[in-house]
């Protein structure tokens, strides 16, 4: 935000200015809604048709599609672009999305490598142990 | 009556949790009731109620609302303070077969309760207070972004601090330590009210904090003047930004795991326990993920002061504004990147413990950075040393041998042996106290003109600085040395008598810290007294050289009649060199927020609530969950929340300040 | 502004603003990032099912206990819902409170559908002894799945609030901001879904 964008501001001083551009078209959610149902039904479809060979393959394909329709609801849904707000908003998620990659990613390893290090039961072995 | 009916109406709560056994807690209350009530009696002798409660308790305004959470503090301050006072006269005395006059149920509750509100109820309405009145005006607006949430957050913090006060005459406080990790503070171990005081209490002014950390970035990314990019921000401002992006990032976690906690305490779970394939070192784990960005939280604020108290007492600009800006953004971004060092010794193995203590390490290169930054901004400058700068020189001494020991601790093997350890304790007292209190002393005495109109008295204030410098080594430096030999911490009665003398220094640095904080009353009382004397007409009492010292002191509700517009770092320094004149026509009708009684009506249904859940009461929980939603539903529907200030009142105030300034030259 | 007689600087160089200064309005960044710091609290419970999501402890597993046709039916409700309130926007911004108000209408009747289902669900599992204090699987999924259900809760009640106040007030800007808050906190517990759609439900029947 620089002062050539606040002198910008201020020569159409209109109230609805500050609603920023974040409207979508009804094209815009018809399309949304549309890869989303189609990046829902794959997933489903690989797990309760077990389509794929391994559970290992099937795993990784449901966190992509899940990751691709992540994105296509901040594209479509949300209007996430890196203009609105001045680029803060896109900032801000960003910020967040490293944020919620260090939680996650840090507790599972620094839990797992505990549970190595303390030889904690086994998943397997957690099925029976009460 | 039947005993079902009796626990249906008042859920836990019996006869038998007004501690009428407990003589230390009946004298307590005997003084804070007496306290109370004379100044409630005073209150309504001069009949202030009104004006209280029209001009500040429901007011929007952001200075009277920092002014609010720094009083809040001070009180909370004074209570923490107590707490820390009676632990090291406990520690002095019970050795061997003396047991001193704690006795260990209530000795845990003490330094529970000391710890979480010297960090939740002292250090953060600290820097929200400062971070609150002071932003705005250097930012050159009018108010915050959403100033009846700000109103609202400062009540949810008193709602909290009213809670935990609460447990100290009905029921308990945890005996967990600050933290309360399970598996202690599960049900298992502390089926008693404490935790449940130590969970609602942080969850009620947790929603004020994340609340006020929203509301400033805001303020800070929205309302800047027109001119002010983010590179000719204030430091102090930049710092805000930083540490305010750090409470929205962190505060939520703290409000999560806590969560997790009353899940398994209310609802039978298994997360923290030990069987049924909980696991309590998940909540360590999380917590400490708030928690480190916490300490950071703490001290940015604390920097940022500093920054501005340095440059303007040595009548310079501040060398290394950029590196200073870049540093507090690494700092922002590193702190969520180190905080297993908290718990090195829970198991993991050499590549986690060696990774973050690496990055702890590497923490400590931007914090040293801005230390020159600050020791060149006084080189070759003409230094003045009043009060705010005694601080700030107090601070750069002894936050570097916290610093140091702390790189120490950041060595695993290292870790392992001063774990828990009074040597730990001394640390992290070293960096709170020598960073984030000596920095908020410093921004108080430094804006406190501003705020009020006139200065502190500057004999008190020297006096409450060198109390407080020579208290804090009298009192932290043999914990050093205990420390080093084994000694642990939390610990109410000792056998070796050979410790009990450096109990002894350290309980007379106490005592020397009290008379730091009796004087840094008493240089406000004397300040009041002689207000005449220290006033501030000019509204620049130190030769300042931001924004804030534009406006006359204290500002006006509007803050500035005309927004200003900037050019530089260092703007009313720059006004000034470049003879600017302030405007004394041609002013405006100001739209400005209305005041509100709605944030002190939530938050005290929000302190209902929790003292319902907390001795579950259900149908008080229930009924006032439901009005406590049905409260902010009703105030969505008031869309009445603003007003201009007629031109005339602009013209009077601004006449009677041109009178003033006449008056002087 | 001419109050400098000889030619300086200052008179060249404009120190504050002669007309109103009107800041940009900040509400959808704020709310924006409340959604952020919302985001993280679902972060830690995603964290804790990741950790702990598979001691059984002895008791049921994901692979005993869910039934994916019912979270499929669950899925798709959210996913009309926000294309439904998408339509609601799309008619607020046309100012017509009618259609707005209908597809306000219909988006919640699809979030209150989705909560009764996850209510049976949740009741099932309770009834089969699979409840939240079974073990630490079940507690993560129960707390993880039940926090989303209460945003959606919360969501519907502003829904409502919220069509009161338009039924009342008209569109105005005030209010076509408030409706554009809820927009985007309704699209964002659908995001909040597909992760938990994807990492607890499917992921959890794989094993």
């Amino acid at each position: 935000m620089s002062a050539a964008s606040h002198d910008a501001h201020h020569a159409h001083d209109d109230h609805e200015h500050g609603e920023g551009g974040a409207h979508g078209t009804l094209k815009d959610y018809v399309i949304g809604f549309v890869l989303a149902v189609i990046l829902t039904a794959i997933p489903f479809w690989l797990v309760m048709a077990d389509v794929l060979p391994s559970h290992q393959m099937t795993a990784v394909a449901v966190m992509g599609l899940a990751a691709i329709q992540v994105i296509v609801h901040m594209i479509y849904f949300l209007h996430m672009n890196s203009r609105s707000e001045g680029g803060w908003t896109m900032l801000a998620l960003v910020f967040t999305l490293i944020i919620v990659v260090i939680t996650l990613a840090g507790s599972m390893w620094v839990m797992h490598n505990l549970d190595t290090h303390m030889m904690a039961p086994a998943p397997h072995e957690m099925r029976e142990v009460p | 009556m039947s005993p079902d009916l009796v626990k249906t109406i008042f859920g836990r709560l019996t006869w038998d949790a007004i501690p009428l056994h407990e003589p230390i807690l009946i004298g307590t209350f005997g003084v804070v009731a007496l306290g109370g009530i004379t100044v409630l009696a005073a209150l309504t002798y001069f009949k202030v109620w009104g004006y209280l409660w029209r001009e500040w308790l429901t007011s929007v305004d952001h200075k009277k609302i920092g002014v609010m959470y720094i009083i809040l503090a001070i009180i909370m301050l004074l209570r923490g303070f107590a707490d820390a006072l009676m632990m090291r006269a406990q520690q002095a005395i019970a050795f061997g077969d003396a047991a001193g006059y704690l006795p260990p149920h209530h000795y845990d509750q003490v330094f529970t309760a000391h710890g979480v509100i010297m960090i939740f109820f002292v250090a953060m309405p600290l820097i929200t207070g400062l971070m609150n009145l002071v932003v705005p005006l250097q930012i050159g607006a009018r108010d915050v972004a959403f100033p009846f949430l700000n109103n609202f957050s400062f009540w949810m913090t008193v709602g909290g601090a009213i809670t935990v006060m609460l447990s100290l005459f009905v029921g308990e406080f945890a005996r967990t330590g600050w933290l309360a990790y399970p598996p202690l503070s599960g049900l298992a171990y502390s089926p008693d009210v404490g935790v449940d005081y130590y969970i609602w209490s942080l969850q009620i002014a947790g929603v004020g904090t994340t609340l006020s950390g929203i509301n400033l970035i805001v303020t800070i990314v929205k309302m800047r003047a027109p001119g002010m990019s983010l590179m000719k921000m204030p430091v102090f401002t930049w710092t805000s930004l930083c540490s305010n992006v750090l409470i929205v990032a962190s505060f939520p976690i703290l409000t999560a795991v806590l969560a997790l906690l009353s899940s398994d305490r209310y609802l039978g779970t298994n997360f923290f326990t030990n069987d049924f394939g909980g696991n309590p070192m998940m909540y360590v784990n999380l917590i400490w993920i708030w928690g480190h960005p916490e300490v950071y939280i703490l001290v940015l604020p604390a920097f940022g002061v500093f920054s501005e108290v340095v440059s303007t007492f040595s009548s310079k600009r501040l060398f290394g504004y950029s590196s200073m800006v870049y540093a507090t953004v690494v700092i922002t971004i590193l702190s969520y990147l180190v905080w297993l060092h908290h718990f090195f010794t829970m198991g993991s193995g050499a590549s986690v413990n060696s990774f973050f203590g690496i990055t702890t390490m590497i923490i400590s290169i931007p914090t040293g950075a801005k230390i020159f930054n600050w020791l060149f901004t006084m080189y070759r400058g003409r230094i003045r040393f009043e009060v705010p700068m005694l601080w700030t020189v107090g601070f750069m001494v002894t936050f570097v041998i916290g610093g140091m020991t702390g790189v120490l601790l950041a060595v695993p093997p290292a870790d392992f042996v001063l774990h828990n350890s009074l040597f730990l304790i001394a640390h992290f007292h070293n960096v709170i106290i020598g960073g984030v209190v000596f920095g908020m002393f410093a921004g108080i005495v430094y804006w406190f003109p501003k705020a009020f109109g006139f200065k502190l008295d500057p004999f008190w204030g020297k006096l409450s600085f060198w109390f407080w410098q020579i208290g804090f080594f009298f009192a932290f430096m043999p914990l050093y040395v205990l420390g080093l030999m084994g000694v642990t911490r939390r610990v109410s009665h000792f056998e070796d008598h050979s410790l009990q003398i450096w109990f002894v220094i350290s309980a007379f640095g106490a005592v020397l810290i009290l008379f730091g904080i009796i004087s840094f009353v008493m240089q406000m009382v004397v300040g009041f007294m002689k207000r005449e004397q220290y006033a501030d007409k000019t509204g620049d009492p130190w030769g300042g050289r931001t924004l804030e010292w534009s406006t006359s002191s204290p500002p006006p509700a509007y803050n500035f009649a005309f927004t200003p517009v900037i050019h530089e770092i260092d703007a009313w320094h720059d006004m000034k060199q470049r003879g600017y004149q302030r405007p004394t026509t041609g002013f405006i009708p100001i739209h400005m927020p209305k005041n509100t009684g709605a944030g002190v009506v939530l938050a005290g249904i929000s302190v209902v609530v929790g003292f319902a859940m907390i001795w579950q009461i259900w149908w008080l929980a229930v009924i006032s969950f439901v009005a406590l939603v049905a409260s902010a539903i009703i105030h969505t529907f008031n869309f009445k929340r603003d007003y201009y200030i007629p031109a005339e009142e602009v013209v009077r105030i601004e006449d009677a300040r041109t009178e003033a300034l006449r008056s002087l030259a | 502004m001419a109050h400098a007689q000889t030619l300086t600087e200052a008179d060249e160089i404009r120190f504050h603003t002669t007309e109103e200064h009107h800041p940009e309005n900040g509400t959808l960044l704020g709310f924006w990032i409340y959604l952020m710091s919302d985001c993280l609290i679902f972060a830690v419970l995603f964290a804790c099912y990741a950790v702990l999501g598979r001691n059984y402890a002895a008791g049921p597993s994901g692979a005993d206990l869910f039934d994916l046709p019912i979270v499929a039916v669950n899925t798709a409700l959210l996913l009309f819902s926000s294309i439904t309130y998408g339509f609601a926007m799309i008619s607020a911004q046309a100012k017509k409170v009618k259609p707005t108000l209908a597809w306000l209408a219909v988006t919640g009747l699809l979030g209150l559908g989705f909560l009764s289902l996850e209510l049976y669900e949740f009741n099932h599992l309770i009834h089969e002894g699979a409840g939240p204090q079974r073990s630490a699987f079940l507690s993560s999924f129960f707390v993880l799945v039940g926090t989303h259900g209460l945003h959606v809760t919360f969501g519907t009640i502003w829904l409502v609030t919220l069509m009161v106040q338009v039924a009342k007030r008209g569109l105005g800007v005030e209010m076509k901001r408030r409706l554009m808050c809820l927009s985007m906190f309704w699209h964002f517990l659908d995001v909040i879904w597909i992760g938990v759609f994807s990492f607890v439900y499917l992921l959890g029947v794989l094993k």
